[in-house]
C-alpha cells in the first residue's frame, strides 16, 4: 500500500536504532537499552496511532540525569507511555487537545503546538488543519506558549502559571528572552524556590550542582552564587508563590511575549520585526526603531516575500501609508502574517473573526485565528470550577547543560509522533455544486430559460478499479442516492434523463468498495434569465481564445498556494470607533465601482471571466485592486454576484484567481469525447470530457451532438477548514452559443463520527446562501472505509 | 509595572564632581558667553547641598580635574540603572577622560560596571532618558546608534528606543521625567516632535507636561521618603512662564535651584549628578 509510510527519519537521537514495522498488528520500538513495545491500540477500529515519548523519558530509566517535564507528563499519566489512537486525518486540534488533556490543562488557549518545517523554521500547528498536511517530514512537535498573557496573575490556575513559567525559563535560559544579570539571578532564585523549596542551611546544594542547571545563556559562578544567595531570602515561599513572583518579574522584560522575525526594510537594511500583544515592533539590532500599535494598523497583507502594513493616517497626515518589509521568502512572509493575524485576534478582539466562508471563488489565504480570544478565555477560565489540579514541579535539571553540550533542550515538551499504519477509516463526502450557464450574445430583456445541469465525476480520486467493480458497486451507490433523494432536500431535485444515464453508465468511475462508501455530490442548477434571441457568436472568438490556457498556465505555474493574503485588523476592534465608519464608507464606494465594472463587461463580451490575468500575479492588493480595503478581507478574484433585476444573473470572476490555479487543458481529449471512456485509470481530464458528452445530449438538438469548441478551461482549488473546494470553469462554443460553465465541487472530509446528514445539510445550506439562483438537483453520497483497500491489496 | 513605578525616583546616593577653573574658558559651549566662575561655584555648592540635606542623599563628591573642563557634568560619563552602571564613551573627545574617575567611584559603590569600549560608539548620558519602564536614547551630535546599541545590551531588561535629536545638545536638553509616567517637555517644535516619537515607540502611556522653555523642562524628579514627590527645577526668575506651569504640580515639593552659570556651558540640572539607588530590594 503506497500510503503505508513511516517517518523513521525523524527519530530522536536516542532512537537511532529503533525498528519500525509498519504493521497493523504489532509494533515494537527497540532502542539500544530500553526495549519498549507499544501495543496496538484498539483492534480494528483504527489502525493508525501516534505515540509520544521523549529522549529524556527513555534516558530516565537508566539514570536520572535528565528529569524532564515529560516526567511531569508521566506523573500525570499512570502509563509511562502517553499513547493514544487517532485517525490518519486527525486535525492539529486533536493532538493539541490530547496533550492538554494529558497535562490536565484547562486554560489552554495561551498554548499551542509547534513543529519545524522543512527549513527548520518553527511553525504553529494549525488546529483546524490535518496534521499530516502540515507536517512534511518530521513528526516532532513541541508544546509552547503561543500568546504570553500580559498579566499572568490574571490566570486562574497555578498549573497554567507553572506551564508559562516552564516556557519562560526556557526562553530565558536560551537567550530568547534577554535579561540582565540581576534579573537572571532573581528569576533563577525563584526557580529554585519553586522546584526545591526552601534553601536548606544544613544541606546546602553544592555549587557544582548549580552549574548543572541552566539559568542563563552566559551563566557563571558569580551568577550561581548570587542565585543561591537570593534563594535563601525566599524562605517560606510556596512553589505557586515563587512561580507568581517569577512571572511578575518576567512579564516586565521588554521582550516578553515578542515574537521576532528577521526582515529587511525597504532600503534593504536588516531589521527585526516583533509581534506582540500591543502591535508590531521594529528593531534594528537591539534598538527599537519603530512601533505600530494594532489600532494604527488598517491592514496586514503579504504578497510573495513582501509583508505590508497599511497605517492609519496620523493627526496631521492626510493619507494612509503602507509600509513594506521584505522577508526571506514567501513562507516567512506568510508565517509573519499569520502570527500577526493571530496575535491581533487574540489580544484585541472580543471574539475571533469568523473564517471567511468558502466563497464561490476565493484566493489567498483564508486563514483566521480560530481559537478563543483572550477576552473569551478569561471568561472561560473564570468559570473553571474544579479543585486545583495536582501536578509535580520538576527540577531545572531538565535544562541541563550536560545534555548534548547544548545549553538547553528545546523544545519543552517534545512529542514524537509516528504514524505507523495508514489503514484509515474516514468518511468522505463530496459535494458537487455544479452549474452551467450560457452567456449569450444577446440583447438584454428577453427572457428565456436555460437549465444546464451537468454531472461531473471530476472529483473522483485516484482510481484503479476495474470496470467490473465499478458496475458491481453501481447498485449500492444508486441506492444511497435514491435514499437521499427521498428525504426532503432543501431544494427540489430535478432528476433528468442524463442523470439516469449517468447512474447506469458503464463509464461511471465511482470507486468500488466492498464497504459502504459515502460520497455526497450536490448538483445545482442556475437559472439564467437571459435573452435567447441573439444566438450569434463571432467566429473569431474561439481562435482568439485558443492559446489562453497556455498563457494562464504560465501564470499559475509561478503562483503558489496562498502566496498572498490580507487581513484587516481593525474591523472589529472596539478601539477607535470613530474612525471605522469612515473607512467603511470608503470601502462601500469601492465595492460599488467593482460591481458597475462587472456589469459593463457582460454585454460586451461573450466570454467570462472578462479580464486577462496580469502577467506577474496580481497587482498590489492595497493599491491597485478595486476591491482593496473591503470591509471583509476578501481577496482578488472573488466572484461578484451581480444582481440586477433586468440583467442576466451571472456569476463571474473579476480577476483570475491565483491560488493553486491548475490548468486543465482539454483540447486534446476533446476530440475523443464521444468515444467510450472505459479505462481503468480515469484521469480527471477524461471525466471532464465525459461531462461534455452529457451536455451535448442534453442540448435538445440545439447543438446536435456537435462537440463545440472548447475555449478555455480552468480549475481553481482552495482549501479551508475541512473542505476542499475545486472550481472548474470551462468555456465552450457550441453552435451559436457560448457557454461558460462553472462548476464547484466541495469535498468535505471528516472523521468517521461525522454526521454526514448534518454535514450535507450544512453544505447545501451554505451553497444555497451563496448561490440563491441555483438549486440542488443531485446528491450522491459516497462512503469509504479503508478495510476495503486492505483487502484489495 | 506598579512595582516599578512605585520605586521610580527612589535614590540613595548621588555622584557629583567639582568645577574646575578651566570651565570658564575651556568648557564646550554652543553659544559664546562669559561664565562667572565664582557664581558657578556658588550655584554648584547650593545644588550639592540640596541633594545632601533636603533630599537626604549620600553624596559622593569627586574632585575637579583642571584637564577636564566639562567634568562637572557627570551625567554624561555614566548611565546607572538599578545595580548596573554603564561607563559611557562621550561624544566629545575632550571629555573622554571624565569616565576614569567615574568608573572608580561607581566601582566603590559596588555596581556592576559595563564599559563602552567599542571605538565606533559614542554616548552621552545626557541623551539617555530612563522613564522607569524603558530607555529613550537621543541620537544627537554626541550619541550614535552604536552607543545606543551598547546601552541596550547593558540594560537588557528594558526596551531601548532611539529618538532623533535634531536641535539642542542632548535629548534631555528639552525633556526629563517629572514623575512616574510623566514626561516634562519643552514647547519647541523639535521637542514636541521628539515627544511624539517617544509616545509612538512606547507600549506605555505617558502623561506630558509642556513647559514654554525647553531648558526649564530639565528637572530632577525624586521620590523622597517622608516628602513624596520632589522636583528640582530652575528658578522662577530664570524661566517665569515655565515656573507657572510647574506650580500646577500641587502635590509636589518644588525646589528651585539656580543653574544660570552652568547653563551658559549647556549644563542643565540633571547634568550635574548621577543618582543611584543602592537599596535595590530584590
Amino acid at each position: 500500500v503506497s500510503e503505508n509510510t513511516t517517518n523513521v527519519s525523524s527519530c530522536p537521537q536516542t532512537l537511532k536504532n529503533a525498528c519500525f514495522h509498519p504493521l497493523s498488528t504489532a509494533l515494537s520500538l527497540c532502542p539500544s537499552e530500553n526495549c519498549l513495545s507499544l501495543r496496538k491500540w484498539g483492534k480494528n477500529v483504527t489502525d493508525s496511532f501516534f505515540f509520544f515519548f521523549t529522549p529524556s523519558l527513555l534516558s530516565m530509566e537508566n539514570k536520572q540525569n535528565s528529569a524532564s517535564f515529560m516526567m511531569m507528563m508521566l506523573t500525570v499519566s499512570f502509563s509511562p507511555f502517553f499513547c493514544f489512537s487517532t485517525q490518519k486525518r486527525a486535525k492539529g486540534q486533536f493532538l493539541f487537545f490530547k496533550v492538554c488533556e494529558h497535562l490536565n490543562l484547562m486554560e489552554k488557549d495561551y498554548f499551542g503546538l509547534t513543529y519545524k518545517d522543512t527549513h527548520d523554521h518553527k511553525c504553529w500547528l494549525d488546529p483546524t488543519k490535518e496534521i499530516k498536511r502540515q507536517i512534511r517530514n518530521s513528526w516532532q512537535f513541541s508544546f509552547n506558549v503561543k500568546f504570553y498573557p500580559p498579566d499572568p496573575s490574571l490566570l486562574t490556575e497555578d498549573l497554567t502559571r507553572y506551564l508559562l513559567c516552564l516556557q519562560l525559563r526556557e526562553d530565558v535560559a536560551c537567550g530568547r528572552l534577554p535579561c540582565s544579570f540581576v534579573t537572571h539571578t532573581l528569576l533563577g532564585s525563584y526557580t529554585l524556590q519553586a522546584e526545591l523549596g526552601d534553601y536548606e542551611v544544613d544541606q546546602p546544594k553544592p555549587l557544582d550542582y548549580m552549574s548543572q542547571l541552566t539559568f542563563a545563556p552566559n551563566q557563571n559562578k558569580d551568577m550561581e552564587e548570587k542565585i543561591l544567595e537570593l534563594h535563601k531570602s525566599h524562605r517560606g515561599m510556596t512553589p505557586a508563590q515563587a512561580d507568581a513572583q517569577f512571572l511578575e518579574n518576567a512579564k516586565k522584560l521588554s521582550m516578553y511575549g515578542v515574537d521576532l522575525h528577521h526582515a529587511k526594510d525597504s532600503e534593504g537594511v536588516d531589521i527585526t520585526l516583533g509581534v506582540c500583544a500591543n502591535g508590531l515592533l521594529v528593531y534594528k539590532d537591539r534598538l527599537r526603531i519603530n512601533r505600530f500599535a494594532w489600532p494604527k494598523i488598517l491592514k496586514i497583507s503579504y504578497k510573495r516575500n513582501n509583508f505590508y502594513i497599511k497605517i492609519r493616517p496620523g493627526e496631521t497626515e492626510q493619507f494612509e501609508s503602507t509600509v513594506g518589509f521584505k522577508l526571506q521568502n514567501h513562507r516567512s512572509a506568510k508565517r509573519l502574517w499569520k502570527v500577526c493575524v493571530e496575535n491581533h485576534s487574540f489580544f484585541r478582539l472580543n471574539a475571533p473573526e469568523p473564517p471567511t466562508k468558502a466563497r464561490f471563488l476565493t484566493l489567498g489565504s483564508k486563514f483566521r485565528y480560530s481559537g478563543r480570544t483572550q477576552a473569551q478565555t478569561r471568561v472561560a477560565s473564570s468559570l473553571i470550577d474544579r479543585p486545583a489540579p495536582n501536578f509535580e514541579r520538576t527540577s531545572s535539571k531538565r535544562i541541563s547543560r550536560s545534555l548534548d553540550g547544548a545549553s538547553f533542550i528545546f523544545p519543552q515538551f517534545i512529542i514524537y509522533a509516528f504514524t505507523c499504519s495508514f489503514i484509515h477509516f474516514y468518511l468522505f463526502c463530496a459535494f458537487v455544486l455544479f452549474c452551467c450557464m450560457s452567456a449569450f450574445q444577446s440583447s438584454l430583456g428577453v427572457h428565456g430559460e436555460n437549465i444546464y445541469v451537468r454531472h461531473s465525476n471530476l472529483m473522483l480520486e485516484d482510481h484503479d478499479k476495474t470496470q467490473d467493480e465499478v458496475l458491481k458497486h453501481q447498485a449500492s451507490i444508486s441506492q444511497l442516492k435514491r435514499s437521499f433523494m427521498e428525504a426532503p432536500p432543501p431544494s427540489p431535485p430535478q432528476p433528468n434523463q442524463w442523470e439516469k444515464r449517468l447512474t447506469s453508465s458503464p463509464t461511471t468511475t465511482i470507486r468500488v468498495q466492498p464497504h459502504p462508501v459515502v460520497r455526497v455530490w450536490m448538483l445545482m442548477t442556475l437559472r439564467l434569465k437571459e435573452g435567447a434571441s441573439g444566438l450569434k457568436v463571432e467566429e473569431a472568438m474561439p481562435v482568439a481564445e485558443e492559446d489562453e490556457p497556455n498563457k494562464r498556465e504560465s501564470v499559475s505555474s509561478e503562483s503558489e498556494s496562498e502566496e498572498e493574503a490580507e487581513y484587516h485588523p481593525n474591523v472589529h476592534v472596539s478601539i477607535a470607533h470613530s474612525e471605522i465608519p469612515e473607512e467603511k464608507e470608503e470601502e462601500e464606494e469601492e465595492e460599488e465601482e467593482v460591481e458597475v465594472h462587472v456589469v459593463e463587461q457582460i454585454p460586451n463580451d461573450t466570454i467570462l471571466p472578462p479580464e486577462a490575468p496580469p502577467p506577474n500575479g496580481l497587482p498590489l492588493a492595497e493599491e491597485d485592486s478595486p476591491d482593496a480595503g473591503q470591509e471583509e478581507p476578501k481577496v482578488n478574484g472573488q466572484p461578484m454576484t451581480v444582481e440586477t433585476e433586468h440583467r442576466p444573473q451571472v456569476i463571474c470572476c473579476t480577476e483570475p484567481p491565483v491560488v493553486k490555479t491548475e490548468m486543465v487543458t482539454i483540447s486534446d481529449t476533446f476530440a475523443a469525447q464521444k468515444t467510450e471512456i472505459a479505462t481503468k485509470e480515469v484521469p480527471i481530464v477524461h471525466t471532464e470530457t465525459k461531462t461534455i458528452t452529457y451536455e451535448a445530449s442534453q442540448l435538445d438538438g440545439n447543438a446536435d451532438g456537435e462537440p463545440g469548441v472548447l475555449m478555455t478551461a480552468q480549475t481553481i482549488t482552495s482549501e479551508s477548514l475541512c473542505t476542499t473546494t475545486t472550481t472548474h470553469i470551462t468555456k465552450t462554443l457550441k453552435g451559436g452559443l457560448s457557454e461558460t460553465r462553472i462548476e464547484k465541487r466541495i469535498v468535505i472530509t471528516g472523521d468517521c463520527d461525522i454526521d454526514h446528514d448534518e454535514a450535507l445539510a450544512q453544505a447545501i445550506k451554505e451553497a444555497k446562501e451563496q448561490h440563491p439562483d441555483m438549486s440542488v438537483t443531485r446528491v450522491v453520497v459516497h462512503k469509504e472505509t479503508e478495510l476495503a483497500e486492505e483487502e484489495e491489496d | 509595572m506598579a512595582g516599578l513605578l512605585a520605586k521610580f525616583g527612589h535614590y540613595t546616593h548621588a555622584v557629583v564632581r567639582g568645577i574646575p577653573s578651566s570651565l570658564a574658558t575651556e568648557a564646550l559651549r554652543s553659544s559664546q558667553s562669559e561664565v562667572d566662575l565664582a557664581k558657578a561655584h556658588q550655584e554648584h555648592a547650593e545644588y550639592v547641598e540640596v541633594l545632601r540635606t533636603r533630599l537626604g542623599l549620600e553624596v559622593v563628591e569627586l574632585p575637579a580635574d583642571e584637564a577636564l573642563p566639562d567634568c562637572v557634568f557627570v551625567e554624561d560619563a555614566a548611565v546607572v540603572c538599578g545595580d548596573t552602571a554603564l561607563i559611557t564613551r562621550p561624544g566629545a573627545v575632550s571629555r573622554r577622560g571624565e569616565t576614569e574617575a567615574m568608573k572608580e567611584a561607581l566601582k566603590k559603590l559596588d555596581l556592576n560596571l559595563v564599559e563602552m569600549t567599542d571605538e565606533n560608539a559614542t554616548l552621552d548620558g545626557g541623551d539617555v532618558l530612563f522613564t522607569g519602564q524603558e530607555f529613550f536614547v537621543g541620537l544627537s551630535k554626541r550619541t550614535n546608534q552604536r552607543g545606543a546599541e551598547i546601552l541596550a545590551d547593558a540594560f537588557k531588561d528594558y526596551a531601548v528606543s532611539t529618538v532623533p535629536v535634531t536641535e539642542g545638545l542632548h535629548l534631555k536638553s528639552f525633556c526629563s521625567m517629572g514623575g512616574p509616567g510623566l514626561i516634562l517637555i519643552g514647547a519647541s517644535e523639535h521637542a514636541q516632535k521628539a515627544l511624539k516619537t517617544m509616545q509612538q515607540m512606547s507600549n506605555y502611556r505617558y502623561d506630558k507636561l509642556t513647559v514654554p522653555d525647553d531648558l526649564a523642562a530639565n528637572c530632577i524628579y525624586m521620590n523622597v521618603p517622608g516628602k513624596g514627590h520632589v522636583l528640582l527645577h530652575t528658578t522662577g526668575d530664570q524661566f517665569p512662564e515655565s515656573f507657572k506651569v510647574l506650580e500646577k504640580l500641587t502635590d509636589y515639593t518644588l525646589i528651585a535651584v539656580s543653574g544660570l552659570e552652568k547653563m551658559k556651558v549647556d549644563g542643565a540640572l540633571t547634568c550635574c549628578s548621577i543618582l543611584i539607588n543602592k537599596k535595590t530590594d530584590i
